[in-house]
């Protein structure tokens, strides 16, 4: 396998009970790539996302994530990604300052480091007169990105979004693409997942999955032009027509 | 940095910036305290009684005297008609009807046989209890009297009087406070464990952020301590406030034993129920279910624990259930310690019991709390 993949996914499987919720998904992610991660709600995106973070043991199948085997070495793993979920998930009765503070301090930064990155971070979301804010008072957007920030902050070298722009407005959510695509450039590997479809395109490939299987993995361009669409938005409603789950 | 140390930071933060807790932490032990022994009281007093006095002699006048001068009796009505005294009782104005019917006098005298007939509204059974205990006692000593003075002439008195001189040790004045104040001091430690504890770490599923804390590499020790340390620190000045602050300035209670003894089981007390709180969480996926879930084992805790009924009056079984109530041993510790100044070597098997829960909450909240479904 290429020396730069640092995720490796093999037969990757999670059973609940008798129900399948991912079935048997296989596939590479390269360092520096945005790896967009699409489907239906309910195809199965979160668990798989879970699986590969550590939060959830896969029932069969392996994967590599980061160098470290996603079965022995989960401590290890959760040292090299940052995760930003669903459900907003910063402290909303702390500050700015003091959640930067706090997820710096338990992935063993020194105090030096990061008041250094905090005041670095804070000037680039323009977020200085508000550093002595509660999260809490913040508008949704500037939480977003900042809890993005705060999910890169240990440098980690992969950064897993679950439906990171959930209910933003397409002005904040094209900022925090830039944030993104930063983010990659800087070398951190993004998996992210979307509803988005304009979204998807900025990735640079995407998966679609369908009842907990993936039917298409490649860059948006190469998906249009093999299943002949003119937007990602087709080729997504080609593939999940025919899905036998109901969503939600 | 320290893992655990800017955990507590962040720990105490969020505590000390909600202002509600904050205020109850303040709040309850001052109110619980004030409030609730004055309330609480066993010590009946204003027993409404309605004598029906159909005899209308001395003899019946004697007696009513000394009814009403005992102190625990508020005469509602006096009269001849017994209906007019029953229809008091099922009209719930009073507890007690004391009929003396007419030939009381005559028939004592002359037969040596009185009889009294007394109605009891047993609604509220503690009070037509001890009602009509009072009342027994009182008339027993008026008989005494009686026999007393109608034996007085013979050489011996017909029966050996037998009287009991009652000596109440360590609290001499059957001062109830002194009772009930240590007491409800548990409760109150035992509720900011067990609720505040459950309900900050379910807070965290709710609101989502312990997502974020699993996929961090914080330990699940680092964690759950930190959980449990800042609610240790405060139980321990929720007490510290009631047993100077309250027990001391205002009910005059000073414990006779040793204050090391008394705070040392505080401290594993603590751990164990923090403990519980901690395992209540593990099951709970929100506040509402940790709430309840807290209710239900308060409830029996503090029912169970020998605050407001003695164990040992209570069935077998409910005194087996009451020996796995935590509460209950530190109830019974702190009253040994207050009132009566045991020692280390008289609680030795408490603190036993107590390291035993703490162990074995915590163990069990432990191997339920998952980092990873």
């Amino acid at each position: 396998m290429n020396q730069k993949s640092v995720i490796q996914v093999k037969n990757l499987t999670k059973r609940f009970g008798t129900f399948t919720a991912v079935d048997n998904i296989s596939f590479t992610v390269q360092k520096g790539e945005i790896f967009g991660f699409l489907g239906a709600n309910g195809a199965g995106k979160t668990t798989a996302m879970r699986m590969l973070c550590g939060l959830s043991k896969p029932t069969e199948g392996s994967a590599i994530i980061a160098g470290f085997d996603i079965y022995q070495e989960t401590e290890k793993i959760k040292r090299s990604i940052g995760y930003m979920s669903q459900k907003f998930s910063l402290y909303e009765d702390l500050s700015v300052n003091e959640n930067i503070h706090f997820f710096g301090g338990i992935y063993g930064l020194s105090k030096k480091e990061i008041r250094e990155r905090a005041s670095l971070l804070i000037d680039k979301l323009g977020l200085k007169s508000a550093s002595d804010k509660l999260v809490g008072s913040l508008p949704l957007g500037w939480k977003q990105k900042l809890a993005f920030s705060v999910a890169i902050f240990h440098n980690p070298k992969i950064v897993f979004l679950d439906e990171p722009t959930g209910g933003v407005d397409p002005i904040t959510r094209r900022q925090f693409w830039d944030l993104i695509y930063e983010a990659s450039d800087s070398g951190i590997t993004v998996f992210v997942t979307t509803h988005y479809m304009d979204e998807a395109t900025y990735c640079h490939r995407i998966t679609m999955m369908v009842d907990g299987v993936i039917k298409a993995l490649d860059t948006p361009s190469n998906l249009k032009e093999q299943y002949k669409a003119e937007s990602i938005d087709e080729v997504f409603f080609e593939l999940a027509r025919n899905a036998k789950r109901k969503a939600d | 940095m320290n893992t655990l140390l800017v955990l507590l930071q962040k720990e105490f933060k969020q505590i000390f910036r909600n202002t509600l807790i904050l205020r109850m932490i303040i709040a309850m032990p001052i109110v619980q305290l004030l409030v609730m022994p004055l309330a609480a009281d066993y010590e009946i007093k204003n027993i409404e009684i309605a004598i029906v006095d159909e005899d209308q002699t001395a003899l019946s006048r004697q007696l009513i005297h000394h009814i009403s001068a005992s102190g625990y009796f508020n005469l509602v009505s006096y009269g001849a008609n017994y209906k007019k005294a029953l229809q008091l009782i099922e009209k719930d104005k009073a507890v007690l009807a004391l009929q003396i019917p007419s030939n009381f006098e005559k028939d004592l005298h002359k037969e040596d046989n009185g009889g009294l007939f007394l109605a009891i509204n047993a609604i509220n059974g503690m009070k037509a209890n001890v009602g009509s205990a009072y009342l027994g006692q009182i008339i027993r000593s008026f008989n005494q009297e009686l026999r007393l003075k109608t034996t007085v002439g013979y050489a011996l008195p017909i029966m050996p009087l037998i009287e009991i001189i009652p000596v109440n040790w360590f609290n001499p004045l059957l001062n109830y406070r002194i009772f009930m104040v240590p007491g409800i001091l548990v409760l109150l430690v035992t509720m900011i464990g067990s609720y505040m504890c459950a309900l900050n770490i379910v807070k965290e599923k709710e609101i989502g952020t312990i997502e974020q804390i699993n996929v961090s590499p914080i330990k699940k020790s680092h964690f759950i301590l930190a959980k449990l340390i800042p609610f240790w620190i405060i139980g321990q000045f929720v007490f510290t406030i009631g047993l100077f602050g309250i027990a001391r300035l205002v009910y005059g209670i000073v414990p006779e034993g040793n204050l090391l003894i008394i705070y040392g089981f505080l401290s594993i007390y603590l751990v164990a129920i923090l403990g519980i709180g901690l395992l209540i969480s593990t099951y709970s996926e929100n506040q509402q279910q940790a709430m309840s879930l807290t209710f239900f084992f308060m409830m029996i805790f503090i029912l169970m624990g020998g605050l407001f009924t003695p164990i040992e009056s209570m069935p077998d079984w409910a005194q087996w259930v009451a020996s796995l109530n935590p509460v209950s041993y530190f109830i019974e510790v702190m009253r040994m310690v207050i009132s009566k100044g045991s020692q280390w070597q008289d609680l030795k098997s408490h603190f036993v019991v107590m390291t035993l829960f703490a162990l074995f909450f915590n163990t069990w909240a432990l191997l339920n709390y998952k980092k990873t479904s």
